[in-house]
């Protein structure tokens, strides 16, 4: 059997020529990212023989080199062929192996949806999707590459896990406690490069939302790397009197309705925070868990409106669309002075001057 | 005639009788439907047939024996002609054809593999079967077992891109496990291949990717068998070789001489005594052709 790649023991590239520092999470760049998949999955399949590992030409970008490395026959690569690559994990896991098929969620999520929806989920087999630089984290390499419909699209398949990590550690924690899932998962995953929220694995329970921080006055929830941003907005709201839970809603699908909405009814309002768009995402997935709950506490949903996401580097991205610390907070500020009286606030609270005043800086 | 041809002729003539009773019972089953795939169904019976009568190994006792060779049906429209197939090996009762299609059956007019034993995988939408083949071929080499994988596309379903993602990663990797039967029956819903997008020449462009081509008469069991086999010593001389495509040369609606070769006849209805008339027909084409 042909392998496609010589991976160097410690999983890099090995090829000193081609780094170029001004990159971006290109080589030269890509050994400051931490995605935590290629090492964690390497330990699992240490002892368990049902593991494989699929890629699609992103194998240093998403640092599955290094399962490739430490499991050189158990690492298949699939060329620049995303749908083959789901297909194939589906064939693969009815021999009763667990493959894992990692590329850019604009890719895994976006371009291989009907091979989700078709392949794995309709089928119900345990193949895990792996779909990082989810969201705008792409920055300026533009619309092609974000994936910010990636959670509405993939709710509305049936029997679909969707979980999304807000840093390494939650990687971690959400993929050893999926090992065993009777069925697919997908994997939203950031840049690699968040800060860590997260002190260990144990903190990180699958069947509830993780609180990360608490106060009485505003619900923050967020999901993926949002919450490293949400948690600074509530150190930010602390100095103004305003005081903020944060819960990392790492498991979209199934949703914890239950758990969001006791949250919800203990605050006085709720900011759902996603680098997603608001129709359909974790938002409206805590609209839908309340009024079935028949908690009336308002909601505003932050986050991408119906909208193309401009390009730029990620961090000045954040800003502009108010999902940096700064601006979630102002957000939050807003919606906590806004004493509303309507369970949904569906206007921009992050408004088209405040976007103009950041270009303008 | 040496012992061995005489078998061989033997084998035939079961097959080709087995294929004659297969198309009948496909014909029941589009009763219950009103709507029957008969064009894409008829010509890929003798490749179904030689198949499971003639080279799977299988166990209809035990559907999900790790054991067994797998097939994948990419042209899942064509499952009518092998449900009937699957009921007379004793997958599941014949009694259940005649749900076909009705409300809440197991049996819909493509094939689902959580539903119905002996279906190793679920399609309809095209260009996803070899995807699957491959990873099943890869699976089962890691397992360390010796199963074949054999995936059936339809000449039509050869315009999915995807079907090439798959051919180039079979080919690179050597999949001499993979059997791939391309039904080359001419037609697709709005008419005929060659006029829609043509892909010939099919073998030479899998040839191309680095599989092992070559063109067999579909309708031919002696010439399918005769495949087979060449398929088994090729695998077993270099495991790490070449994966097979056999395009086979077929007739769409085989069998009922009045549809035959219509894309018009994809999918339709030959009720009263239109069904009578197609009776007839591969009745005669049985004695037609000799025994």
């Amino acid at each position: 059997m042909r392998t496609a790649m010589n991976i160097a023991p410690d999983g890099s590239r090995n090829v000193a020529d081609l780094r170029d520092p001004a990159s971006f999470d290109h080589v030269g760049r890509d050994e400051g990212a931490d995605f935590a998949a290629g090492r964690v999955l390497a330990d699992l399949a240490d002892t368990d023989p049902r593991i494989v590992v699929g890629c699609a030409d992103l194998t240093y970008v998403t640092r599955l080199a290094v399962f490739g490395a430490r499991h050189p026959e158990r690492f298949l690569y699939y060329g620049i062929a995303e749908r083959n690559m789901l297909g194939a994990a589906a064939g693969l896991a009815t021999t009763g192996l667990i493959p894992y098929v990692c590329t850019f969620a604009c890719f895994s999520a976006i371009l291989g949806y009907e091979n989700i929806r078709t392949d794995l989920a309709y089928p119900g087999l345990p193949v895990r999707v792996l779909g990082t630089h989810a969201g705008i984290s792409m920055g300026f390499f533009g619309t092609s590459h974000h994936a910010t419909e990636d959670i509405a699209a993939l709710r509305a398949v049936a029997g679909l896990m969707v979980v999304s990590a807000a840093d390494p550690v939650a990687t971690e924690a959400l993929l050893r406690g999926t090992v065993e899932h009777d069925g697919p998962v997908y994997f939203r995953i950031g840049r690699g490069r968040e800060q860590t929220v997260y002190t260990g694995v144990d903190q990180l329970r699958l069947d509830r939302p993780t609180v990360l921080a608490r106060g009485d006055d505003v619900l923050l929830l967020a999901t993926g790397v949002m919450v490293q941003e949400a948690l600074a907005a509530a150190r930010s709201l602390a100095a103004d009197g305003v005081a903020a839970t944060v819960a990392d809603v790492h498991t979209l699908k199934p949703f914890p309705a239950a758990a969001v909405a006791e949250l919800a009814a203990a605050h006085r309002s709720v900011v759902t925070v996603e680098e997603h768009t608001v129709e359909g995402g974790l938002g409206t997935l805590t609209v839908e868990a309340l009024a079935a709950a028949g908690v009336g506490t308002p909601v505003h949903k932050h986050g991408l409106r119906d909208e193309f996401a401009l390009v730029g580097p990620p961090t000045h991205l954040y800003r502009y669309y108010g999902l940096d610390g700064a601006g979630i907070a102002t957000v939050a500020r807003r919606m906590h002075e806004r004493r509303a009286t309507t369970r949904l606030v569906a206007e921009p609270l992050w408004t088209a001057d405040d976007r103009a005043a950041v270009l303008r800086r | 005639m040496t012992e061995a041809l005489a078998a061989d002729t033997d084998v035939v003539s079961r097959l080709r009788e087995r294929s004659i009773e297969m198309r009948l019972a496909n014909l029941e089953l589009v009763e219950v439907a009103g709507s029957g795939h008969y064009g894409p169904s008829f010509s890929c019976m003798e490749i179904l047939v030689s198949l499971y009568y003639g080279f799977l190994r299988v166990r209809p006792g035990e559907p999900q024996w790790p054991g067994r060779d797998r097939f994948v049906l990419g042209k899942g429209h064509a499952c009518s002609a092998l449900y009937p197939i699957l009921a007379d090996l004793g997958f599941f009762p014949e009694s259940t054809l005649g749900t076909f299609t009705r409300l809440g059956s197991p049996l819909g007019d493509h094939p689902d593999m959580r539903k119905i034993p002996g279906i190793d995988f679920s399609s309809g939408s095209l260009g996803h079967g070899l995807s699957i083949g491959t990873g099943m071929a890869d699976g089962v080499r890691l397992a360390g077992r010796d199963s074949r994988v054999v995936v059936l596309l339809g000449d039509g379903e050869l315009n999915e891109g995807q079907v090439w993602e798959a051919a180039a990663y079979a080919g690179h990797r050597g999949l001499a496990n993979l059997l791939a039967i391309v039904d080359v029956n001419r037609v697709s819903v709005d008419g005929f291949t060659r006029d829609l997008l043509d892909f010939e020449p099919i073998d030479g462009r899998f040839a191309a990717f680095g599989w092992h081509a070559e063109r067999v008469d579909g309708h031919s069991h002696a010439d399918l068998l005769a495949a087979y086999r060449a398929f088994d010593e090729r695998r077993a001389a270099d495991p790490d070789g070449p994966p097979t495509v056999l395009v086979a040369d077929t007739v769409a609606g085989r069998g009922v001489d009045f549809i035959e070769g219509m894309a018009e006849w994809h999918v339709g209805y030959l009720g009263g005594v239109d069904r009578d008339r197609a009776v007839a027909s591969i009745r005669r084409m049985f004695h037609r052709e000799g025994h």
